[in-house]
């Protein structure tokens, strides 16, 4: 966290209706190469809208958002999102496709020769060796194995930016407390800008940097975990704190 | 069109395979015809055909290379082909052309019918009524002999006293036409139990076996006899009568008046006692139409010459041995519905996906469209084929467009409901890890919804199947030229002889398209 560099993400004053109620609010928030910020809300927040405004699978009606100091709105979407790693909550793969070539799919895209063998790296690094898992098709796998093949396909071509949408939060508890610390630790090897979005607290506290409160398209919030709980800003940022009891 | 075609196949058979355009085509290089043959046709019922072979044999006998088109679909269609040039000439019943074709009330005097019939067919569709055949066919209402005993009925005045206790067994036209049942009711108080619709083909057995009483059958139909039925006199003379007559179209009228005037020599040459007596041949005895209609030139002395081989009886035996008889004359026929369905089949899938695709993109109007193409399904095979000849005749192209918009329908829904609920995680997912919307299509959306899109080609090929039978009536051939005939002639070995070799045709298509729907299906699903 160094605030003399430019960003690698940025959102300013960023609006986005759908129908007559506003996703986002005009949300301003910005994250330096190599953090994790955690985008935290209920449903209806705005926090995946937000996140998708990132890899412009959202258009902001208003505002302005930029990866690496670049404007996406000027950005060809196709080639913004083949440098952008990304992560579902689930069904993610393609069914159709082994687990290697579902891995192997950006370097693919991005017409990289060495997509096999980058593929195989990151099947390492989520602990699924290609050896024993490439030929499997998702339907041969269990919730966790199939949440780590989604985050290995996320990192295989080395993104820089990396967005995760609740990857862990169709598992079951026991898989997604492993899920989590695994990814823990996997997160500084890896080293991508990373925005991750959850409603849970506890995830975001663990794997975070900095926490971003959103309610009703609006940011209540954003602080370290330490700051958020020694000074919540709003009553809602200290209820949010009480009923996850992470204060 | 050889002699031992003839022998070793139903005549009819035989026309329709050496008259269907494909063959047409091949033997054209062969100069057998300077001019293009006379194209005679029939509607689907065995007078029909009889009359419609008479002329094609007197033509054949004045020198002219003749085309037969048996079995066209009903008035509409036959007349339609007349008058747009598809055919030349087919037998028609003047108070027909009266009531249906000119939308007229009927009238008791049948030379002022055949008069208002000349005159307004000339002048308004340049088609032209020979002078009739000198039988007339007028309807017949028939009983069976005990019921006749039992009430004590002679006259349609006995049957409309007895009605309360009679079930009627009614063809559609005879329900419909002012001259038909209303008229019964009106002036005899006809006034039955209940009242079945019955087919042509239905209504003979139908009476014989006791489902109904009373039937409406025509003067001069062979089955009379054959059931032992009753014909009740029309004591008060409320049903026209309908005169036969040869109905020529411009071209031929125009172009070949030899031909008109050979055809012009049966003119008042048969009698309703001697029809019903050939009728009787073809529908009962099932003689082939082309032997009688040759003894019918011979005993009216039209042709001295000839005289052909005695008549080969169709041997008698089980279904099964027939239709090993048949195999010869059926394969062609087999071959030609395949034709219609793999064509037809084909050019559906090829628009229809497309469509089904781009719906997908333009979900706002996809219901709207879906359902209208939806709506060609509802519209009747014969009536879309009436609704079509204007445009495109009779034959195979008809037939081909029929069968084409009857199989959109399932390939576009499930092409659309396939693309639309393929993985929708999986698809938002690869997009969002940068595949461009075609790449998406090729390589997730398409390969995920094959086997449902498979499986509308798969729907819509078994439907093609049987729906590709009704082409016999507009003279595309296929495996609906043995049913409509045996249908028409009361031959339900012949109507198997279509029906069993379809049915088969049905499995395999379906077994086929199965195999292939096995074969898109995507490892891993």
């Amino acid at each position: 966290m160094t605030p003399n560099a430019a960003p690698a993400l940025s959102a300013e004053q960023v609006v986005k209706r759908y129908g007559p109620v506003p996703a986002l609010a005009g949300v301003s928030v910005s994250v330096p190469a190599g953090e994790c910020l955690a985008l935290v809300g209920e449903s209806g927040s705005g926090k995946t809208t937000l996140l998708r405004c990132f890899n412009r699978l959202v258009t902001p009606d208003e505002g302005r958002v930029s990866v690496e100091g670049e404007s996406v709105a000027t950005t060809d979407p196709v080639a913004l999102r083949r440098r952008i790693g990304y992560v579902q909550q689930e069904g993610g793969l393609l069914p159709h496709w082994t687990v290697l070539r579902n891995v192997a799919l950006v370097p693919w895209l991005l017409r990289q020769t060495d997509g096999d063998a980058l593929a195989r790296q990151a099947l390492d690094l989520v602990g699924l060796p290609a050896d024993v898992f490439g030929a499997r098709h998702p339907a041969k796998l269990s919730g966790g194995q199939r949440q780590r093949v989604a985050i290995a396909r996320a990192i295989a071509a080395h993104p820089r930016v990396l967005l995760m949408d609740e990857p862990f939060g169709a598992l079951d508890a026991i898989t997604r407390g492993e899920l989590q610390h695994a990814f823990a630790g996997l997160r500084r090897r890896i080293g991508a800008t990373l925005v991750l979005v959850t409603h849970d607290l506890r995830e975001a506290f663990l794997l975070a940097d900095r926490v971003a409160v959103l309610r009703a398209g609006r940011l209540e919030q954003v602080d370290t975990p330490a700051a958020l709980r020694a000074t919540p800003a709003t009553p809602y940022v200290r209820q949010l704190l009480d009923t996850a009891e992470v204060a | 069109m050889t002699v031992a075609v003839r022998r070793l196949t139903s005549p009819l058979i035989a026309w329709v395979r050496l008259g269907s355009p494909l063959i047409a085509l091949t033997a054209w290089g062969g100069g057998a015809a300077a001019q293009a043959p006379i194209v005679v046709a029939s509607k689907p019922f065995a007078e029909s055909y009889l009359l419609a072979e008479l002329f094609a044999q007197t033509l054949e006998a004045a020198g002219f290379a003749v085309d037969r088109r048996l079995g066209l679909g009903a008035t509409e269609i036959a007349f339609g082909a007349l008058r747009t040039g598809a055919i030349d000439v087919y037998p028609e019943y003047t108070g027909t052309g009266l009531l249906v074709l000119l939308g007229e009330p009927a009238d008791p005097d049948p030379r002022a019918v055949f008069r208002r019939v000349a005159e307004t067919f000339a002048e308004r569709w340049d088609a032209h009524w020979l002078a009739p055949l000198g039988f007339e066919n007028a309807y017949a209402m028939a009983v069976r002999r005990e019921t006749a005993d039992r009430y004590d009925l002679r006259t349609l005045t006995d049957l409309g006293r007895a009605s309360p206790e009679l079930t009627a067994g009614f063809t559609p036209d005879f329900i419909g036409r002012a001259d038909g049942q209303p008229a019964l009711a009106r002036v005899y108080g006809f006034r039955p139990r209940a009242v079945r619709t019955l087919l042509q083909a239905v209504k003979y057995p139908a009476l014989a076996e006791g489902s109904v009483d009373v039937i409406d059958g025509y003067s001069t139909d062979g089955l009379i006899a054959r059931y032992d039925l009753v014909v009740l006199e029309d004591d008060r003379g409320i049903f026209p009568p309908y005169e036969a007559a040869a109905l020529v179209g411009a071209r031929l009228w125009r172009e070949h008046p030899e031909a008109v005037v050979a055809l012009g020599r049966l003119s008042g040459r048969l009698d309703e006692g001697r029809m019903r007596e050939w009728n009787r041949r073809v529908e009962v005895d099932r003689e082939p139409v082309g032997e009688v209609a040759r003894d019918v030139l011979r005993d009216v002395g039209l042709v001295t010459r000839g005289g052909a081989a005695p008549g080969e009886r169709p041997a008698p035996g089980g279904v099964a041995r027939f239709l090993w008889e048949q195999r010869g004359p059926t394969l062609p026929l087999l071959a030609r519905h395949v034709f219609l369905v793999a064509v037809s089949l084909t050019a559906a899938t090829l628009v229809a996906v497309p469509l089904g695709l781009a719906l997908e993109r333009w979900r706002a109007g996809a219901e709207g469209t879906i359902r209208a193409v939806g709506l060609l399904q509802t519209i009747p095979g014969i009536a879309l084929l009436a609704f079509m000849l204007p445009i495109v005749g009779i034959g195979v192209a008809p037939a081909l467009v029929a069968l084409f918009l009857y199989s959109l329908y399932p390939i576009v829904r499930n092409t659309y409901s396939g693309i639309r609920d393929a993985a929708p995680d999986a698809v938002r997912a690869a997009e969002a890890l940068g595949m461009s919307p075609g790449q998406l299509l090729r390589h997730v959306r398409l390969p995920l919804a094959a086997p449902v899109i498979m499986a509308g080609v798969r729907t819509a090929g078994v439907i093609n199947v049987g729906t590709a039978t009704l082409a016999a009536f507009i003279g595309a051939g296929g495996l609906g030229d043995p049913i409509v005939a045996g249908l028409a002639l009361s031959d339900g070995r012949m109507v198997l002889a279509g029906a069993i070799p379809a049915a088969a045709l049905a499995l395999a298509v379906d077994l086929g398209l199965g195999a292939v729907e096995r074969v898109v299906r995507p490892h891993g699903m």
